[in-house]
């Protein structure tokens, strides 16, 4: 990893004082993280205005249209309802651009806070509870989310809080191994000495010196939950209609695929496509891959 | 030393079994929150409530949670997996051929993937730091992060529909070889491909890099070894036995990527099992699929372990693992 701050390597204690902005913002403008970048915002605008700036009304039926491949009025064609696909597309970006960042958020927080007292605390209930993460992680992730969105019912929310809590001990794994890292430092014994309570030392000394994995373990998640919450549209577990997400119209289209209607499918897969390949190129940019 | 390595199997074996009962109470505390109880699920929402609750006391669903789950594990030990609630006969059979059918395809995806991910890795490897290695590895991490229910389709409709090459379903027609059979495979197994390849390539890649840069290859280059006997001989032994190892391990992974593509080329394994008895709220088949996939993938991590420790002498020394 290129971008662990120089003090983690030499082992001195960090001064924030004299940290420069160079310092702080270690990678470059790489032509991955651009090309990225600009696919990502395009997105982000699309899920903010999409509804206000769309041609057509993405949610009224036009059954005498359905199923149109493209032409000048519907340039991606017609769903099976006589939807115009294109303005489904963009407006579809909102519910998976809302849903991935907070599930993200989620499963960062409460891994990160796990991982930290795991690793500070360490002893019986570092051994207690991660073998319990370890049994939790031997189940395929997508059928732990599978099982528990059965259980509560699929809304956005139960979404969001079920790929968080799926994805936490993930995490708390990565954190914790960086937190036991940092655990003997001495500026951790100088805090401790200096009369500094458990809690403070986790977040204010630790904390601050592994915020480079939590950062790139997010970025890694956010690509992973875009994943997952497609995949669980698809099989009608995740987003309810009748929202233009992606993955709820390919598990819509995709029976009319032999009957060669291509259009649904391949634009919303297109959609898809771009915006996971974006988010690893903004990974690959910010120097997660460089092993 | 061969005691060292006996208290490690048995150490690796005891935490093999902690795993699975820790997974079989995660599993079974998940079912008890599924909505509705057995009886309303058998004779829907509107029968009364006295016949709801002599089916629950027939199925034994009215009894303490506790009672239930060591009633469960200890049938479930003996290979009794429990009856299904909606299909009401016992799920092992079942259980049994969704994991055949699911072995075949995993089978199928682990002979592509493995050769393609090697061969990329180290290919990669060889020009580390090149633009070449770079756009490798960034396009092989890529395709891994596409779901995989967008490249099942997308590959459906160009070598499926569009060039006609392969069948659009992965369950032979019955009665087929098994060329056909294994012909009939390889379209669901693409995706499973892809996602797997990313991993394996990386890992091969940093193996390459790192053998490579080893001392004992510089010694064999500068004794004067001919460049492929330096590669065969030192750089690829050293290079993939961590791979090999990680391939084991990570098989658990497979099993994800079962739910989707399963249902979308409709092969009856297990990840079709858990979709539908999911939906169908049938607990006792769920439960089994799910213990099932978890024990392939608990059993595949040990094995893995094993294999790393066998290729390995200093991590069994050690106790690293």
């Amino acid at each position: 990893m290129s971008i662990v701050p120089a003090q983690a390597a030499t082992g001195e204690t960090p001064t924030r004082l004299v940290r420069t902005a160079a310092e702080r913002w270690s990678w470059r403008a790489t032509p991955s993280l651009i090309v990225g970048g600009v696919i990502l915002a395009f997105w982000v605008i699309c899920a903010l205005v999409g509804p206000w700036v769309v041609p057509i009304d993405p949610y009224v039926d036009d059954m005498l249209n359905s199923l149109i491949p493209p032409d000048a009025t519907h340039w991606f064609g017609t769903d099976q309802l006589g939807r115009d696909v294109f303005a489904r597309v963009i407006v579809g970006a909102r519910d998976i651009l809302t849903i991935a960042p907070l599930a993200t958020l989620l499963g960062v927080g409460v891994g990160a806070a796990l991982g930290l007292v795991l690793g500070y605390v360490g002893g019986i209930l570092d051994a207690i509870v991660g073998r319990l993460l370890d049994a939790l992680m031997s189940l395929p992730l997508i059928v732990l989310a599978l099982m528990t969105l059965v259980a509560v019912g699929s809304s956005n929310l139960a979404v969001i809080v079920v790929i968080g809590l799926v994805y936490a001990p993930l995490v708390a794994r990565t954190v914790r191994t960086a937190v036991r890292a940092q655990r003997e430092r001495d500026y951790v014994a100088a805090a401790r000495l200096g009369g500094a309570g458990a809690l403070s030392i986790m977040l204010l000394e630790i904390l601050p010196n592994v915020r480079q994995p939590i950062l790139i373990e997010s970025i890694v998640r956010l690509g992973y939950a875009f994943f997952t919450v497609a995949t669980l549209s698809f099989l009608g577990l995740g987003i309810q209609p009748p929202s233009a997400d992606w993955g709820l119209a390919i598990a819509d289209g995709y029976g009319f695929l032999t009957g060669g209607f291509w259009w649904v499918v391949t634009f919303n897969a297109g959609a898809i496509i771009s915006l996971v390949i974006a988010t690893n190129l903004v990974a690959d940019g910010l120097g997660t891959f460089e092993a | 030393m061969r005691l060292a390595f006996g208290r490690f199997i048995l150490a690796r074996a005891g935490l093999l079994v902690l795993t699975l009962w820790l997974v079989s109470a995660i599993v079974f505390a998940g079912g008890q929150v599924l909505p509705g109880d057995v009886g309303r699920t058998l004779l829907g929402p509107l029968a009364d409530a006295q016949a709801v609750a002599a089916i629950n006391h027939q199925y034994g669903t009215d009894r303490p949670l506790v009672v239930q789950y060591w009633d469960w594990l200890s049938h479930a030990v003996t290979g009794d997996l429990g009856t299904s609630v909606v299909l009401r006969a016992p799920v092992a059979p079942f259980v049994a051929a969704a994991l055949k059918n699911s072995a075949a395809l995993a089978a199928m995806a682990l002979m592509l993937v493995v050769p393609i991910g090697i061969g990329t890795g180290v290919w990669a490897g060889l020009r580390a730091g090149s633009t070449t290695d770079r756009v490798i590895i960034l396009t092989s991490v890529s395709a891994a992060i596409v779901p995989d229910f967008v490249t099942a389709l997308v590959l459906m409709m160009v070598l499926g529909l569009w060039l006609d090459w392969f069948p659009i379903t992965g369950a032979a027609p019955e009665g087929s070889g098994l060329l056909v059979s294994v012909y009939y495979l390889i379209l669901p197994a693409l995706p499973l491909v892809l996602i797997y390849n990313g991993y394996i390539a990386r890992m091969a890649r940093a193996g390459m890099v790192e053998a490579l840069n080893a001392d004992y290859t510089r010694t064999a280059v500068l004794k004067g070894l001919p460049m492929h006997k330096v590669l065969l001989g030192h750089v690829l032994r050293n290079a993939l036995m961590p791979t090999i190892a990680v391939i084991a391990t990570q098989i658990g992974y497979l099993l994800g990527g079962l739910v989707v593509i399963e249902s979308l080329f409709h092969i009856q394994g297990l990840g079709n099992l858990v979709l539908s008895a999911a939906k169908a709220r049938d607990f006792p088949m769920l439960e089994a699929g799910v213990m099932t996939m978890a024990a392939v993938y608990a059993i595949s991590a040990a094995a893995g372990d094993l294999l790393q420790a066998l290729l390995d002498p200093r991590l069994r020394r050690s106790g690293a693992l």
